[in-house]
């Protein structure tokens, strides 16, 4: 209705004039846009590419885990079921497996991911001297008079099996520098915080015990132990072989049996293993690239199939839904 | 002021005959018994001080309609927020996680909630504040009150007290509900226009009381008091009950003295008031209802969802809880490395305990398949949709300078949902403006202006030709028969093949001319004096006398261009007197008993005022349908002249007064399917002693008391305007908003159904009708109205009987109905409504309504109005879209799903009662086709990825935790679940929500077809919704298990480093930040910078987060203390891992949607693709033909108009090769 409204001054023109909405490209929901259309060849190329790609990754992964050597050993049962005992394995190696040798004991059925477990610790003490009384976090391996360094349940169940290892008598030393992460070293554990009141007597005695005069940065097992798994059944590298193993030595290992599975029957391992440039042996990502790849190929083989039987011209107007149902509906 | 004093010297209540004769009081009818309760109000005039204490104290006339005010809003907004399930869990859950229970930091549980409560709390706060500024602009408009002394002062609106004596001019509203004491009219009358009550157009005429009457200047409200008794404050706007007592007299009040606020004031210069309910108290405000929350119907459907996600919550917490408490119970005593807990939080010997807070923690664990930020980012994401469609330059209204304006954001996607459309007429179809355009005289038509449907109608015709592909199967094609039309013009066919010809060539003469309001006449034939010339001459001068006399309207002096304004009870009355001053025949004065028209004699080309002596003036009713004045012109000679409705004339005419009969009447058949808006015009050559012994009778009535004398006169009257001579009718177009019919036409294409609830009468609506093409000819009218006879007798029962037969004779119609193309229209009045709309008939009702093409309600009450929406939205189960300008359209709009208001226009009322407010009607395409389409789509797709996203997210927490002894220990860190919903993954998703476009807007408006995939839901049906949970389920397994059987036991590394918890979760942290983001890639179809910024911005944040979060220091990063830069970043596997992973969860949806398009392309698929390879440049006759296919098949709208007229003559042409009669008539129906 074009009744004006009030005394048309100049203000009001002005004021309408500054309704309007400023024209933008954004604010007109216009702005240069890239629009893809997955059109036969895009889809075409797109699985081709996705299989071309994968499946030499796959190829290389699995030779990668084909290259690695790994030799494991229970020993438990061997050993057990009483600790502190001492036990010899042989191992033959089947396979000449080259330096570094890394060495790893397994668990299983030991929930190092339990959240009361993992929640079982005091950062700040285990970095700074001037922290050490810290013992929030750490129940129930806590104890604020005498505060125990490093506190909780994750140090006070520190696995505490020792192996040694000799071929042909001949001892072979195991590097144990170096198997912690080194940020780890250098910046979580202090190298002036030493342990304190560990494992005397606190809801009893639990895993291994530590060096009192040896700083916690160098206590590497401990390091490696309190990165807890991430699932029950977890390797932690042990330490390092720097020589090769040839076909069909014999490795003998002198198994100091302390850290007890058999309250809750878990299996204890120990593993050799080399590695490549991806880690361990694992299959499972080669394959998993194959099998991904495969798919992709057998998708667009389908594809082309069904568009040779079916095919469709883009944009070919028959295919709108008033051509289609001309009775109506979408 | 000085010719409103001179006019004011007419006694208007000489213009009527009965409508405003002041009928003699019946003076044993004393004062209203005002005592009891509801009738407790006493109002001391003129005394506003005595009002200020109790218990006298009324409420000041402060109005307000905001939700909260300063002290309420902490508390109401925030029970507004807790009333949101979802919030109440998670208010539950940051409870929580203060407790040990916890599995998280109570930090990330408490901030994300305060964030999103913040956000929709400064929301309501700020849609509070503009509701706040926009009562202060009412609030503080000024009104003219008595101060004492007798004078007057402005002073603002809310400072106005029961008591005030305000004066109030010209075209004002009143300020509040006013008892009239006096106008600038001698005998105390005033005009009021209501429209903003009831939507009423006419004007209104109130009366003063005769002893307040003295009151009409400011000097004599020195001394003046006076006492009001009267009712309570009530909604009802017809009755007012009080009592005035002065100078101890008593004198009895009813409706006609009560000036209702928002009402204005009109053709009075001043009125003087008492104010007697202020604020609150008035019935304006008293009708007021709070505005519903509205929420959209996929809302509703998500919190369905949101159901549905909270009982899998619970199964998989109990599931958990169970397996902790089995966990604990048989294994935990074994577990030497995790000593038993004295807090029954991990106590073997109270399992079921530890189980039951496990429960908790569980279900605080597994929050993460809720989308806490699902309703901040909805929220924001329609804050930033609606400010598009605030923006959108093409809805804004350069005439009135408004843009369009989403006042709720949170109705946008049911824009694109819509099914019934229900609208006001006047206001929102139309103007209120009516020109003067078309005129047959003594059976000539008279006229070449078109009027905009024609011209619609032509352009889309002439669209038509152009696009129709001359191979297309179809053969007796349009382009055949509309050749054969234009072959075949004038010589051979009746005048309805010439409006076709005539419309088809373009009118650029129009424009030459200056616009005159109210007169879109052309032709040169009677135009300029030239109607000398023509045959009939004397007949034609007659007709433009009676244009210029038969009226009850007042010149007004124009001191700007010095012609005369016309100040009319009604725009049809106004557009006659344009018409005749355009034709020379000026309507110049009024006295107390004369007319005074200066004509223009195109002999002599001088200008003679001519004096018409006003005998008697019947007037016009809408029982009549017709008015007439005796005059005695300057030879003394007496004619009756009168106008009205051509149904009511012609019943009237005399056997001699027939001879244009036929012709006239064949033309208002065609002004009446233009859409034009018809009254026949006719006159009686009267005998002085015939009028000397009919007036004496009728003066004899008029002065008569008692009840019958309404219908003495009635008779009189009746038996004067008999034997009538016609002469012509008028065609007036009752002028339709810009781009109204196109607008409709689009629509209807669309898919959408049209009512129009309006409450003038039926044959306004009807010819409103025909010119928005609702109707046509030849569509079958069923009229269900109250019948008259039955109505007299006053038998409800009877009565309703009798409308419950027409709807069921109605429908049995529709339903034998064989021919495809029949279309009905139901019109239907408001007093039969009353009945339809009772319990037991309504579902009658409304399926015959939903199997009529059209629905036409006339004088529909503002409740009715409500209650047809509401029919029509429950009975239907459909959204329904209520769009009005006025007060009276408020219930509806508040009751429709959305509700629509029309801006621009001096009524508030609708729009702030309204969802979306637009300038013009025809704006309401752009918002429904095209950002209710975007808006849908965009809300619909990013619901489910939202589910999507979460549940794929949520479930690996929980995978994770089986294998953790069911600890409740989540794989991620605290930092990153916090991130995730609130930067890592929202981003992506608010764009898809903010920018998405399936298709242009020039392609939405193009395809109105598209629009249908909204009303459909097609995307958001419960198969797509489970589609997207399967896919978040699927994607949590790959994920998940992908990942743990990658890290499960093995180094990852070269160095021989096997992976820990931080390690494994970031890994998988990173796939599900890939997967989630090619995922929302995947579902766009439109990259602007934004898009790709945003999502291939998340994923880079992610890993800057990572590395800067692995910098600072470990006591806070713990774990991931440099875990990127050391652990991840240099081990293949991490990398080979992120990229498995994102593309194995992807690949089945690509491989779907690659294999829907190919195979099953959606419409815009097809669109898509033609505009990406051009074709519509390469191959127009395809795109032309597509575009004008693409439309739905309709019934109503011109398009529908224009393929039934095609098709009648296709049947014309056959019948005349047939039996080569060279005329056939043109009458149909």
């Amino acid at each position: 209705m074009p009744a004006s409204e009030g005394s048309p001054d100049s203000s009001s023109s002005s004021r309408k004039s500054s309704k309007k909405p400023k024209y933008s490209r954004f604010s007109q929901q216009e702005l240069p846009a890239y629009k893809p259309i997955l059109t036969p060849q895009w889809v075409i190329t797109v699985f081709v590419f996705i299989g071309i790609v994968f499946i030499p990754v796959g190829l290389a992964s699995l030779s990668a885990a084909n290259q690695v050597e790994e030799i494991s050993e229970r020993y438990d049962d061997k050993c057990g079921p009483q600790t502190n005992n001492t036990c010899e394995r042989k191992i033959t190696v089947k396979k000449k497996m080259k330096n570094p040798i890394y060495v790893y004991y397994q668990l299983d059925k030991f929930y190092q991911n339990h959240r009361r477990y993992v929640k079982s610790r005091n950062d700040l003490q285990l970095r700074q001297t001037s922290r050490g009384r810290e013992q929030a976090g750490c129940d129930p391996i806590s104890n604020t008079a005498n505060p125990i360094v490093p506190c909780g349940l994750i140090a006070w169940s520190l696995f505490n099996d020792t192996y040694k290892f000799s071929v042909k008598d001949k001892d072979i030393n195991v590097d144990k520098k170096d198997i912690a992460w080194k940020s780890d070293k250098d910046y979580k554990f202090g190298s002036q915080v030493y342990p304190k009141n560990f494992q005397k007597g606190e809801g009893g005695i639990g895993g291994g015990k530590l060096n009192e005069s040896l700083p916690l940065s160098e206590q590497e097992d401990l390091i490696v132990w309190m990165r807890t798994a991430a699932l029950p059944t977890f390797r932690k590298l042990y330490g390092k072989i720097t020589v090769d193993l040839e076909v069909n030595d014999v490795v003998t290992v002198k198994i100091q049996n302390n850290y007890n599975t058999y309250k809750y029957g878990g299996q204890k391992l120990l593993v050799l293993s080399t590695t490549s440039w991806m880690g361990g042996k694992n299959h499972f990502l080669g394959r998993a690239y194959l099998t991904l790849g495969a798919i992709s190929l057998f998708i667009a083989g389908c594809f082309i199939v069904l568009y040779i039987i079916k095919p469709r011209p883009l944009g070919d107007p028959a295919y709108l839904s008033w051509n289609r149902y001309p009775g109506g509906g979408i | 002021m000085a010719h409103g004093r001179v006019r004011a010297k007419v006694r208007r209540s000489s213009l009527y005959t009965f409508g405003c004769v002041r009928p003699p009081r019946d003076e044993a009818e004393g004062p209203h018994q005002i005592q009891g309760p509801g009738y407790s109000r006493i109002v001391y005039c003129n005394q506003p001080r005595l009002h200020q204490r109790k218990p006298l104290k009324y409420s000041y006339n402060y109005i307000s309609t905001t939700k909260y005010n300063v002290i309420t809003f902490i508390p109401k907004a925030i029970f507004e927020q807790f009333r949101r399930v979802a919030n109440v869990y998670f208010l539950l859950a940051a409870i929580l996680s203060l407790t040990p229970v916890t599995p998280f930091l109570p930090v990330s549980m408490i901030s994300p909630l305060a964030f999103v409560v913040g956000l929709s709390m400064a929301k309501e706060a700020m849609e509070d504040w503009r509701r706040f500024v926009q009562d202060m602009k009412v609030n503080l408009r000024k009104a003219i009150t008595h101060k004492g002394n007798g004078e007057f002062s402005c002073k603002p609106w809310l400072k106005i007290q029961v008591g005030d004596v305000v004066k109030v001019e010209k075209d004002q509203f009143f300020p509040a509900d006013l008892f009239f004491l006096s106008s600038s009219y001698e005998d105390g009358i005033c005009y009021v226009e209501t429209m903003n009550l009831d939507g009423e157009t006419n004007l209104k005429v109130k009366r003063a009381l005769e002893v307040t009457l003295p009151l009409n200047d400011d000097d004599s409200f020195k001394n003046f008091t006076g006492t009001i008794r009267c009712e309570d404050p009530n909604p009802n706007l017809y009755t007012f009950v009080g009592n005035l007592e002065l100078n101890n007299q008593v004198y009895p009040l009813d409706p006609s003295q009560i000036l209702l606020r928002d009402s204005k004031l009109r053709n009075t210069s001043y009125v003087y008031g008492v104010v007697i309910f202020t604020g609150h108290d008035s019935k304006v405000m008293q009708n007021a209802t709070k505005s519903p929350s509205k929420r959209s119907r996929i809302e509703k459907q998500m919190d369905k969802i949101i159901y549905i996600l909270f009982t899998l919550l619970v199964f998989i917490s109990v599931i958990s809880s169970i397996g902790f408490a089995v966990k604990t119970k048989d294994q935990m005593p074994d577990w030497w490395y995790l000593p038993p807990d004295d807090g029954h939080l991990y106590d073997p010997s109270h399992a079921n305990l530890s189980g039951f807070y496990h429960l908790i923690t569980a279900l605080i664990l597994y929050g993460y398949l809720i989308p806490i930020s699902l309703y901040v980012s909805i929220e924001l994401v329609k804050v930033l949709q609606a400010k598009f469609i605030n923006k959108d330059i093409h809805m804004y209204d350069e005439e009135t300078g408004t843009p369009a304006q989403a006042r709720t954001s949170n109705l946008n996607e049911e824009l694109g949902q819509v099914d019934t459309i229900l609208s006001d007429k006047t206001g929102t179809l139309t103007c209120n403006q009516m020109d003067f355009i078309k005129c047959s005289i003594a059976g000539t038509a008279y006229g070449l202006s078109a009027s905009e449907v024609e011209v619609a109608a032509a352009k889309q015709m002439a669209m038509d030709l152009d696009g129709q592909d001359p191979e297309f199967p179809g053969n007796f094609s349009r382009r055949n028969s509309t050749e054969v039309l234009l072959k075949n013009k004038r010589p051979s066919f009746g005048p309805s093949e010439i409006e076709l010809e005539n419309i088809s060539t373009p009118m650029g003469v129009k424009h030459q001319k200056p616009v005159i309001k109210g007169f879109n006449f052309e032709d040169n034939r009677i135009m300029n004096g030239n109607w000398s010339r023509e045959p009939f001459a004397d007949l034609i001068l007659l007709f433009f006398r009676i244009l210029a006399v038969c009226h009850t309207a007042i010149p007004e002096l124009n001191d700007e261009t010095g012609g005369y304004d016309y100040e009319a009870e009604s725009p049809d009355e106004r557009a006659f007197l344009v018409a005749a001053r355009e034709f020379g025949f000026e309507y110049c004065k009024r006295s107390q008993t004369s007319i005074y028209v200066r004509e223009c004699h195109p002999s002599s080309r001088e200008i003679v005022e001519r004096e018409f002596k006003i005998l008697n003036l019947l007037d016009f009713t809408s029982k009549r349908k017709r008015m007439s004045v005796i005059v005695r012109d300057e030879n003394g000679k007496i004619f009756l002249l009168c106008k009205g409705a051509d149904s009511i004339i012609f019943d009237r005419l005399s056997k001699s007064g027939r001879i244009f009969e036929e012709a006239t009447m064949k033309h208002l058949n065609e002004y009446g399917e233009a859409g034009l808006r018809t009254l026949a015009l006719a006159y009686k050559k009267l005998e002085e002693a015939e009028y000397t012994a009919w007036s004496e009778e009728f003066l004899k009535a008029k002065t008569s008391i008692g009840g019958d004398r309404e219908l003495i006169l009635d008779k009189l009257s009746d038996m004067m305007e008999r034997d009538l001579f016609l002469i012509g009718a008028t065609a007036v177009e009752d002028k339709l908003q810009k781009g109204v019919p196109q607008c409709i036409d689009k629509l209807a294409q669309a898919g959408l159904k049209f009512w129009v609830l309006t409450g003038d009468k039926m044959e306004t609506a009807i010819n409103i009708g025909y010119a928005c093409s609702l109707l046509r000819q030849g569509m079958r009218q069923i009229c269900i109205s109250a019948n008259i006879d039955i109505m007299a007798q006053d038998s409800k029962k009877l009565l309703k009987e009798n409308i419950l037969m027409q709807i069921t004779v109605a429908s049995q119609m529709v339903k034998l109905e064989k021919d495809p193309h029949a279309a009905f229209a139901l019109i239907i009045d408001g007093k039969a409504l009353a009945y339809a709309l009772e319990n037991d008939m309504k579902t009658h009702f409304l399926k015959l309504a939903v199997n009529c093409a059209s629905v036409i309600c006339c004088r529909v009450s503002p409740k009715q109005k409500a209650l047809v929406t509401r029919l029509v939205k429950e009975g239907t189960g459909k959204i329904t879209l209520a769009i009005g300008d006025g007060a009276n359209d408020v219930g509806m709009i508040q009751e429709a799903d959305i509700g629509i208001g029309i801006s621009g226009v001096e009524g508030m009322q609708a729009v702030m009662a309204s969802d979306f407010s637009i300038a013009q009607f025809r704006f309401l395409e752009r918002l429904l086709v095209v950002h209710g389409h975007w808006c849908y789509k965009r809300i619909a797709q990013m619901i489910c990825y939202f589910f999507y996203k979460n549940i794929a997210f949520g479930l690996t927490l929980f995978y994770f935790e089986a294998f953790t002894g069911f600890s409740g220990q989540s794989v991620y860190d605290d930092w990153y679940m916090l991130l995730f919903n609130v930067v890592l993954t929202s981003w992506p998703v608010i764009s898809l929500g903010v920018f998405e476009q399936d298709v242009s807007s020039e392609v939405c408006l193009q395809f109105p077809a598209l629009y249908q995939q909204g009303p459909k839901n097609l995307f958001f049906d419960w198969y797509r919704i489970i589609g997207w949970m399967g896919n978040g389920l699927y994607s949590s397994l790959v994920i998940f298990f992908v990942n743990i059987i990658i890290f499960y036991d093995q180094a990852f590394r070269s160095e021989g480093q096997t992976a820990d918890m931080a390690a494994v979760g970031t890994t998988m942290f990173t796939c599900i930040i890939w997967a989630v983001n090619c995922q929302i890639a995947l579902i766009m179809s439109h990259f602007t910078w934004i898009q790709h910024f945003l999502v291939w911005g998340s994923v880079v944040t992610w890993y800057i987060f990572l590395f800067l979060y692995g910098l600072i220091s470990p006591v806070y990063s713990g774990n991931d203390f440099k875990i990127l830069e050391e652990a991840l970043g240099p081990a293949p596997l991490y990398w080979l891992t992120t990229l498995l992973v994102p593309v194995a969860c992807n690949l089945p949806y690509l491989a779907h949607i690659s294999f829907q398009r190919a195979f099953n392309p959606m419409d815009h698929h097809v669109i898509q693709e033609i505009k990406y390879y051009k074709k519509d440049k390469e191959d127009r006759s395809m795109w032309r033909r597509e575009l004008s296919k693409a439309r739905q098949e309709t019934k109503i709208g011109f398009s529908a108009r224009v393929d039934a007229s095609i098709r009648q003559l296709k049947l014309r042409l056959q019948r005349r090769y047939s039996s080569s009669t060279p005329r056939i008539s043109m009458s149909l129906t």
